[in-house]
């Protein structure tokens, strides 16, 4: 279960890095968004990994870690709201740019075709 | 309390100052005097206690684990410093006065004066040395500030770029120094520094040490070969230049050698250093002050020589010597500041500082001439004159070095050849300006004399000089003794203020002196040509030469670094955090924890193989974002599962209800966006980027294996046990957030309502045209707000409503608690925006979602500050049981209230942030209804 676990903040935190390190703003936030839950994941697994113990007094014969689990669901809230300042980031990159790259300058070379389509332009 | 009153006056001058520039130029000279009356007045009961050779110490703890101390140190050479520094500090507000034009920025200018002159008195009666480093970086920022008073002139920019780089670099060598000092003594008292002078010069680091505090006096003070700012300060308005390099500024690295002249002084390594940097000083001023044709140049570069003068009788190491030295710090002090005051008047009627044009002013201003005249042969050293006296005794010692064989005859050489110089610049000053024939082509012709009380204080100047020339003994005598006493450390030799010791060796010198500068002075143009063969090195220059390439290198470097590229930034931040994370796993290398691994259930394989996979194919088709997006909503509902898997209802609650507002705000996202992603990386580049994230990747791995395997133990025991007992709630996760951790949790509503305030801000006057279809060909649906799913939301709103009244309330004991609810909430707010768009829902909505984060946090704070009421600390919750009818017994904890503040918040804040996104459309017709209203 263990490596299981590892596994899969491994898989989490490589695709989010991938996609944090690409060009435009919306991989980018969607990189960050799967970073931040393989984060989620790995705060959530210093408490262990514990099966039908929530920590609900009198549930259950034994609890498992609460105080991870109370600094995550902060911590997804948190990472919501900054996500969301990230869109609204890009979005305004978008408005005063007109284009939607990382670097947020204005564009030297005319749009590719392919792009031409795809904004409808 | 008067000693720190002394010091802080001129800085509450320096604020007070400025408000009196509206009652006209007087105003404010007058407002800025009055700081040093009173210090003079306060420094005047000590006077007595002084004269007895004891000191007066005032010590107010400040951070006494770094052994720094509010601690002020009065002593006869303090009290010397700082009658000097506030008497001709006052002479040069007098003169100020008339100097400045009315154009200039008078309130700038004195504040500066006073911050200038508080820094100085600082220095001078700290008796703590790191308090008087404070006050010495301090003294070198605001003379930075005053030198370039000009701001509009390049040349007094540069030159107080330059005086600030030199006097700040020789600070941060006086501070090693210092620290060198502090750490061998063991105190930085300057009474235990002072005490421990066998100690000092015993310790192997003693020469480091006194290398280092050199550095910073003799940049400071100008020495050779640091000696090149001081001309370039000559930037300055003349007033400044008269205290900065008369009575202050310069005399900062003098003051220094003198204070620890007891601790330090005595040795070789003191002798060589200070004798010949002083010697080399002294010559090379006095002969380049000779070739200056400007008169302020001219009188810098005597500054230079005089300073070189003191500097080499403070390191002859003779008690006499360190006689001789106090006593030409006061007698350069006057006749220079004089000098200068006089320079700056000629300027003012003039227009020039050139002596090729200015000349023959003795007809036009015969009373500033006399005066300059007197103070311009106490410079050269004329009897009668307090120049001649310490000259005189500089002679006499210069004799008394025993340095073997021939080399004797080195120091007396030196000494009259800096007299013949120094007359020959004098007669230069004197006869140039005052005679030598007419002005030529002068900007203000003719010169007259200035406003009278412009005179004034080189009047007093020039009546000091004299009184000390002609009656040393009752005018400076016992300054002069209680100064070289503490110089000394007690132990004053006998010496005799007078002004004619018989026909003696010193006094053949000071005639040689005299009639060979004279005879250089007629024979100039020789000089002149000569020295105009040689080549100049000019110290500017190299420094100049030295910055642009320092500034090119580091400009280099940050093009290089700093490219303007996020996407670099962010390469470069993900490779160092691998690198410093790997770091230790090279080192130690990678063990599996004794715990060992369990085994896996089926369900959980799955639910994990469909994460793993919906994450890789969210990065591999990252190009179709759609696609990429779904991908990304199955990734978060596994996450949610794993939550709920592994005994976190909380979280699995919490995650499924922000997942659905994410996806939503991504989609509202999409909306306006390319809904592709162009091909620009190379395959090359996408191969590295692969590479770091499979390191990444991997780094996680490891570390989470390592971490589970490992045996733990936590500090949660403690919430265990007292939520229910304590907190009142069975839900421990709750009871952390609103109780146990409730400080934390309204830092993090705060944050969630900074985020959407923010968000609304940078949205506000922004306008966004979305693409005509989804970029895939097709258009979107003309059916705006489609039937089933408006009719299906509309009662789906007061059955989810509910839904989150009941998951709020049950939140202390069971999963469920305020941020779920407001999550729910928002939800299903959010559904009716999409279901029936923005202008029907925004109508039925009777309030502004800034008010409903405003309440929240009102609430939450509330909540918190009720227990302060009651005694208790802030956020101390209570609670207590009622029976309602029908209900049963209900638990009413204050920790609910604090719990509807987050509900509140999130709410406000998660709304906030889709619907400000979804009206940057021009659809939603909305905006510009809503704003006008």
């Amino acid at each position: 279960m263990e490596l299981l676990f590892a596994l899969v903040i491994g898989a989490l935190t490589a695709s989010g890095v991938y996609l944090l390190l690409r060009a435009r703003t919306f991989p980018v936030i969607m990189g960050l968004t799967l970073l931040s839950y393989g984060v989620n994941l790995f705060l959530f697994a210093t408490g262990r990994l514990a099966t039908g113990q929530q920590p609900v007094i009198g549930t259950a014969a034994s609890y498992s870690d609460p105080l991870p689990q109370a600094l995550v669901l902060t911590a997804i809230v948190i990472g919501f709201a900054m996500t969301a300042f990230l869109v609204v980031l890009s979005l305004r990159n978008l408005a005063d740019n007109d284009n939607d790259h990382v670097d947020g300058q204005r564009r030297k070379t005319p749009p590719s075709k392919q792009e031409k389509e795809a904004t409808g332009k | 309390m008067s000693l720190p009153l002394v010091v802080l006056l001129p800085f509450l001058g320096a604020i007070a100052a400025p408000l009196f520039a509206q009652g006209g130029r007087t105003a404010i000279a007058i407002a800025s005097s009055v700081p040093a009356l009173i210090a003079l007045a306060a420094l005047f009961p000590h006077w007595a206690v002084l004269s007895a050779g004891d000191t007066v110490l005032h010590t107010y703890e400040w951070l006494p684990a770094l052994g720094l101390s509010f601690s002020f140190r009065l002593d006869g050479l303090a009290l010397l410093f700082a009658l000097l520094i506030l008497v001709i500090g006052l002479l040069v507000i007098i003169y100020s006065h008339y100097y400045l034009k009315a154009k200039e920025n008078v309130a700038k200018f004195y504040s500066l004066l006073l911050c200038f002159k508080g820094s100085m008195l600082g220095i001078v009666l700290s008796g703590n040395l790191l308090l008087m480093l404070i006050f010495w970086e301090l003294t070198s920022l605001t003379s930075f500030l005053l030198i370039s008073f000009w701001t509009h002139k390049q040349d007094a920019r540069r030159g107080a770029r330059m005086a600030l780089a030199i006097t700040g670099g020789g600070g941060l060598a006086l501070l090693a120094g210092i620290l060198l000092i502090g750490n061998i003594v063991g105190s930085f008292e300057l009474d235990d520094v002072l005490a421990a002078s066998e100690q000092i010069k015993a310790h192997t680091l003693y020469p480091v040490a006194l290398t280092l505090v050199l550095l910073g006096a003799f940049t400071k003070s100008a020495q050779f070969p640091f000696h090149f700012w001081l001309p370039h300060a000559m930037q300055a308005p003349t007033p400044i230049s008269a205290y900065l390099h008369s009575a202050t500024m310069v005399k900062a690295g003098i003051f220094l050698m003198a204070r620890l002249y007891p601790a330090l002084a005595g040795t070789e390594q003191w002798f060589y250093m200070v004798s010949f940097t002083g010697m080399a000083t002294l010559l090379l001023g006095a002969y380049i002050a000779m070739f200056k044709h400007d008169l302020k140049g001219l009188l810098a570069y005597s500054t230079v020589s005089h300073l070189g003068l003191i500097t080499l009788l403070l390191g002859m190491g003779t008690q006499l010597a360190a006689v001789a030295a106090i006593f030409h710090v006061i007698n350069h002090a006057t006749f220079k500041a004089s000098l200068f005051m006089a320079a700056g008047i000629i300027d003012h009627e003039t227009g020039t500082r050139d002596m090729r044009r200015i000349n023959g002013l003795w007809r036009y201003m015969p009373h500033t001439a006399t005066l300059a005249m007197v103070a311009a042969s106490s410079m050269a050293g004329v009897p009668l004159l307090n120049g001649f006296l310490s000259k005189e005794m500089f002679f006499a010692e210069s004799l008394q070095l025993n340095l073997p064989g021939l080399w004797a005859w080195v120091p007396p050489i030196i000494a009259t050849l800096a007299g013949i110089f120094s007359v020959a610049y004098s007669a230069r000053f004197v006869h140039d300006v005052f005679f030598n024939g007419k002005p030529v082509d002068l900007p203000i012709f003719p010169p007259h004399e200035p406003p009278r009380y412009m005179k004034f204080p080189v009047e007093i100047l020039v009546f000091a000089c004299i009184m000390v020339g002609v009656f040393p003994a009752v005018s400076v005598g016992p300054l002069l003794f209680s100064a070289a006493s503490a110089t000394l450390g007690g132990d004053v030799p006998d010496y005799q203020l007078a002004i004619l010791h018989g026909f003696n060796l010193p006094l053949l010198m000071s005639f040689l002196a005299f009639f060979g500068g004279l005879l250089m002075y007629t024979q100039r143009r020789r000089f002149f040509d000569f020295h105009a063969q040689l080549r100049e090195v000019d110290g500017k220059a190299v420094f100049e030469f030295a910055v642009s390439e320092i500034e090119k290198l580091a400009h280099r470097f940050t093009e290089w670094l700093e490219n303007g590229s996020l996407q670099r930034y962010a390469t470069l931040l993900v490779v160092s955090v691998i690198a410093v994370a790997a770091m230790p796993l090279a080192e130690n290398g990678f063990h599996i924890g004794e715990n060992g691994l369990s085994p896996v259930d089926w369900p959980t394989g799955i639910a994990a193989g469909v994460l793993v996979v919906s994450a890789l194919a969210t990065a591999f088709w990252h190009r179709e974002r759609f696609y990429a997006l779904v991908l990304l909503s199955v990734v978060g509902l596994v996450v949610a599962l794993t939550f709920a898997r592994f005994s976190a209802p909380d979280l699995a609650m919490t995650q499924l209800s922000v997942e659905v507002v994410t996806i939503v705000l991504l989609m509202l996202a999409l909306y306006y966006m390319p809904s592709w992603t162009p091909m620009e990386s190379s395959q090359g580049r996408r191969i590295r980027d692969a590479l770091i994230a499979l390191a990444a990747g991997t780094g996680m791995t490891l570390i989470t294996l390592a971490m589970l395997t490992q045996p733990f133990s936590s500090i949660s025991e403690f919430f265990l046990e007292n939520s229910k007992p304590g907190g009142g709630g069975t839900n421990v996760v709750n009871v952390i957030l609103v109780d146990f951790r409730g400080f934390d949790t309204l830092g993090e509503i705060t944050v969630l309502a900074i985020a959407a305030l923010g968000i609304y801000a940078m949205l506000k006057n922004t306008a966004l045209t979305p693409p005509p279809g989804d970029g895939l060909g097709h258009p979107w649906t003309r059916d705006h707000y489609p039937l089933m799913l408006r009719q299906i939301a509309r009662p789906m709103l007061p059955l989810a409503l509910m839904v989150s009244v009941y998951i709020f309330l049950r939140g202390h004991n069971l999963p469920g608690g305020g941020f779920i609810a407001g999550l729910i909430t928002s939800v299903a707010l959010i559904l009716q925006y999409i279901a029936s768009g923005m202008i029907w829902t925004q109508d039925r909505i009777p309030f502004r979602y800034h008010n409903v984060i405003g309440l929240g946090l009102l609430f939450a704070t509330i909540a918190g500050a009720g227990s302060l009421a009651f005694g208790y600390p802030f956020l101390t919750t209570t609670f207590g049981y009622i029976t309602w009818p029908v209900v049963g017994k209900f638990e009413v904890a204050s920790a609910l209230v604090f719990d509807l503040g987050v509900y509140l918040a999130v709410i406000g804040a998660t709304l906030l942030a889709l619907v400000s996104i979804g009206r940057l459309s021009p659809h939603s017709a909305i905006k510009s209804k809503k704003e006008s209203a």
